[in-house]
């Protein structure tokens, strides 16, 4: 990019991460540090350990061993609720909306966290829940209107075309006003003019509202293009760390996206 | 000109209606727009506030009169204002069409000399900046919409709140300026000029006047009765003529309340939400509206078609009669009033149709089967012939006295006269003033005495209705000398659900033969219904079952030219499906969606010498541009079918 970004001190710190299922290492001693405004990615060959890293993030999964620190609050064991309510949203691999529910209705989910008033209140949706409801749905509809979802706001996800489901995921994510937004794999299975207008969005909500992105992506031209640091997994260990170009030109890197044996010297 | 004293008695220019309507209208709603779900309303008195603002902030950057505004985007409000603020402070507004590509922009910025730019967005924008270095007169961009606008550090550029916050701060040390400036204008001074989108050549620059604009919007007011209530949805084009004088000329004249969609993906919520009573859409919406009716029909229960079925026959028997207030059984009464409870009503109202009074619609012929459809369900659906060059109206059809297959009489104050070679020819207060730095044109267009030359075929019925067949130009001849009229048969086989798009060939030729584009979601539909998958347009298109079903199409059309002696040696003896949709990107369509016939001959060459050659394969390769202007090939082996030729029925009558 050329204008300037004022990335700000450390949001997220991952510190010797290791977690296992059974006898099976998914990730072994992973550290790494996401500062505030950046756009980072985990990139990795299939089995990696990318998925696996995001839900210990987001407090899906538990890890043996290690820390993550979220704006300065160390924790050991974080329920995904708790998380969510602290600022982290996500978004899935697999998507994982409700299908027979409206794009709208799918969004107003994502502020469910915000929501204070009981369930009393909003079953009558009658004065203060009305009132916060109003405001939620004001949230909603600024979603709606920066995603450019309008055409499909009263129809229901399930029978939307795959790129648009991505979106409104992206949206549900993006209702709960996160400072962290963990994407899972945002591009997979789009066309190349969805994916560029998924890497529009993706920039204008780190460059609009200044949230921190945490993405998984395959595609390394898009990786490459859209992130200002990269960290690379391999069977669960870290294998670098840097700015896109350091990434690219990194010979172990190279070799194990390119499958060769370590003491090969072919390319 | 006999209205031009009516309208005399009004402002004679669209600031000074703005001033006028302030004070009659004031808290009347003048313009809506749906933003972030919710409708938000001006009123006269705020359109007029913030117009005023606008102008006195474009004259704090350097706005002169006589300068140029080239404007920019979807209809939205603040770029309908900008027309208004460009006009008061003796300047011309040039609306360009919002999704033409940098280089289409680049030639009309630069022949208009645009010395200003107000456009909606950060897409708009980019596009102008592309082009620039290119555009010397081009001093100022002004953006309506901040998203993603951050990091534009250009001095030439800047947003319309604060070009608006300096027009502000202007007015409140200057009371009266505006009112001051506007009062320079007068009816004579050029209004608006509107590029045609030209279906050969280059885009013309048509000058018209306050004059032209006020007078022939006031005529259509008279004509129709439309009034400050009428409601209005503002989503065509505005730099088409048409918008200028349906969303903003007629509105100024008559009142009445503008609403603009959401986006251009919401026009049909958005039409049903505001329900306007005062309409206008090209036939093509209205045959996508229909085809949308009847793919939804399809898969709806067996009890809610028979229902359907049963009282649309009903519908097409008496509805059109009782529209147009002739004479109807009382049985037949009562089945359409109970129609209208159970199946018309609640249609229209999904439509968004429910209060319209009326609707035109323009630009191409209307299949008829379209138009007695929504006539018979009480949508009063009139045609009108129009031009660019005539502000809009030439003809225009009646209350009650309505024909399919006519465009109607002449509109008010309009004299019509036919060329001895069938083109249409027709004076009227709406007359364009001129092609803007292109007198060569202006003179083989418009005659010194003011008749203006349609370029348009056609003839008047008995009732002295013009009837328009074609292109005076396209009218041609086969070679054994029958008549050969090819936007006649293209309109015949369009008229067809499941063909979008046709062009014939047959002028110097053996007989007539034509390209078809098959309507990808109908089509689609079909094909789904039969369980037949396919991947794509090209998929589908070279199917042998989509052929059948074309040829059954073509069949009928070639049957209907064999009722009449004049043309039915112009039967289609062979057809092709093309493997692409025309498009305009391609340069194969105009804006407006018109075919350009020299582009699409050219570009298939080979495919129209294989129509005339007897094979029946002919393997080719096209070049597409995809919407972000990159550019890549299509190869298919495309089949060409033979049709069936009918003997001719009078023939056979004499025998």
């Amino acid at each position: 990019m050329a204008y300037e970004r004022n990335i700000g001190d450390t949001l997220l710190a991952v510190d010797q991460i290791s977690l296992s299922f059974g006898g099976v290492k998914a990730l072994s001693n992973i550290s790494f540090s996401v500062n505030e405004h950046e756009v980072f990615a985990i990139i990795g060959p299939n089995g990696a350990g990318k998925s696996s890293m995001l839900n210990c993030i987001n407090g899906f999964y538990h890890p043996q061993e290690g820390t993550i620190t979220f704006k300065g609050k160390t924790r050991r064991q974080v329920r995904p609720s708790e998380a969510a309510r602290e600022g982290i949203a996500r978004t899935f691999q697999n998507i994982a909306l409700f299908k027979g529910m409206t794009t709208l209705d799918n969004i107003m989910t994502g502020r469910n966290t915000k929501m204070t008033k009981g369930i009393f209140w909003q079953a009558l949706r009658f004065g203060p829940a009305e009132k916060e409801e109003m405001e939620h749905r004001a949230v909603v509809e600024k979603v709606i209107d920066f995603l450019e979802i309008e055409a499909i706001r009263k129809t229901a996800v399930g029978t939307l075309p795959y790129g648009l489901q991505k979106r409104v995921e992206l949206g549900r994510a993006l209702a709960a006003e996160p400072d962290l937004l963990l994407l899972d794999e945002p591009m997979a299975g789009m066309n190349l003019e969805e994916k560029q207008d998924m890497c529009r969005f993706i920039l204008d909500v780190n460059d609009e509202f200044g949230t921190t992105i945490v993405l998984i992506e395959h595609d390394m031209g898009v990786v490459m293009d859209i992130s200002d640091r990269v960290v690379v997994l391999d069977y669960g260990k870290k294998l670098a760390e840097g700015t896109p170009d350091q990434v690219r030109t990194n010979q172990t890197v190279i070799d194990a996206y390119l499958g060769v044996a370590h003491d090969d010297e072919d390319e | 000109m006999g209205d031009a004293k009516a309208a005399g008695a009004m402002a004679d220019t669209f600031p000074k209606l703005l001033i006028e309507n302030a004070r009659r209208f004031g808290d009347r709603p003048a313009i809506r727009e749906k933003d972030l779900g919710i409708w938000q309303a001006w009123t006269w008195q705020q359109v007029h506030d913030e117009i005023a603002a606008m102008a006195a902030g474009l004259r704090q950057y350097g706005f002169q009169r006589g300068d140029s505004l080239a404007i920019v985007g979807d209809n939205r409000p603040q770029l309908y204002w900008a027309m208004t603020a460009a006009q008061a402070l003796g300047g011309t507004p040039v609306p360009m069409y919002q999704d033409a590509v940098a280089e289409e922009m680049q030639f009309v910025l630069e022949h208009a000399e645009a010395s200003f730019a107000i456009v909606e967005d950060q897409e708009q924008t980019d596009k102008l900046l592309e082009v620039m270095d290119r555009c010397p007169k081009l001093k100022e961009i002004v953006y309506k919409d901040t998203r993603g606008m951050r990091h534009y550090d250009q001095p030439f550029v800047r947003s319309l709140d604060s070009l608006m916050e300096a027009g502000r701060a202007f007015l409140a040390d200057n009371p009266g300026w505006f009112e001051a400036e506007a009062a320079k204008g007068k009816g004579s001074d050029i209004g608006i000029m509107v590029y045609t989108s030209g279906t050969t050549g280059r885009a013309k620059g048509v000058m018209l006047s306050f004059d032209n604009l006020i007078i022939t919007a006031h005529n259509g007011v008279l004509w129709d009765g439309l009034n400050e209530n009428d409601e209005v949805m503002a989503y065509l084009p505005m730099a088409w003529v048409g918008d200028n004088i349906f969303s903003y000329g007629q509105s100024y004249v008559a009142g009445f309340c503008v609403s603009c969609p959401e986006s251009s993906d919401t026009v049909m919520t958005d039409l049903k939400e505001i329900g306007p009573t005062y309409f206008f859409a090209p036939p093509r919406i209205f045959e996508t509206i229909l085809t949308q009716v009847s793919i939804r029909m399809d898969d709806a229960s067996k009890f809610n078609q028979w229902l359907y079925k049963k009282f649309m026959d009903i519908a097409l028997r008496v509805g059109p009669d009782i529209l147009d207030g002739r004479p109807v059984s009382f049985v037949d009464r009562a089945l359409y009033a109970l129609g209208e409870l159970l199946v018309y009503g609640p249609l229209k109202n999904e439509l968004g149709f429910s209060r319209f009074r009326l609707a035109y619609t323009a630009g191409e012929a209307i299949g008829p089967d379209i138009f007695d459809f929504f006539r018979s369900l009480g949508v009063n659906i009139k045609q009108l012939y129009g031009s660019t060059e005539a502000s809009v109206f030439i003809c225009m059809q009646k209350d009650g006295d309505i024909k399919p297959d006519t465009v109607g009489p002449p509109a008010l104050d309009v004299e019509l006269k036919i060329a001895d070679n069938g083109e249409v020819l027709f004076r009227s207060p709406g007359v364009f003033v001129a092609y803007y730095k292109n007198d060569e044109a202006t003179k083989s267009t418009k005659t010194d005495d003011g008749w203006v030359m349609t370029g348009d075929a056609g003839f008047f019925d008995a009732d002295g209705h013009l009837k328009i067949i074609d292109r005076a130009k396209d009218v041609g001849k086969l070679n054994d000398g029958t008549m050969f009229a090819p936007k006649y048969l293209e309109n015949k086989l369009k008229f067809f659900p499941y063909i979008t798009e046709a062009v014939a060939f047959g002028h110097e030729k053996d007989h007539a033969a034509a390209f078809i584009n098959i309507d990808l979601e109908a089509v689609g539909n079909w094909a789904e219904r039969r369980g037949l998958a396919y991947s794509g347009y090209t998929d589908l298109a070279m199917r042998d079952e989509v052929y059948d079903l074309i040829a059954e199409c073509v069949d009928k059309v070639n049957r209907d030219l064999s009722e009449d002696a004049a043309l039915s040696g112009s039967q289609i003896r062979r057809f092709l499906i093309l493997h692409k949709l025309l498009d305009a990107d391609d340069g194969e369509l105009t804006r407006t969606r018109k075919v350009r016939r020299n582009t699409v001959a050219e570009r298939y060459g080979e495919l129209i010498d294989a129509l005339y050659s007897g094979i029946d394969v002919c393997p080719v390769e096209a070049s597409v541009t995809f919407e972000d202007g990159r550019t890549g090939t299509i190869k298919a082996d495309v089949k060409i079918r033979e049709a069936q030729i009918f003997p001719s029925q009078q023939a056979q009558a004499a025998e």
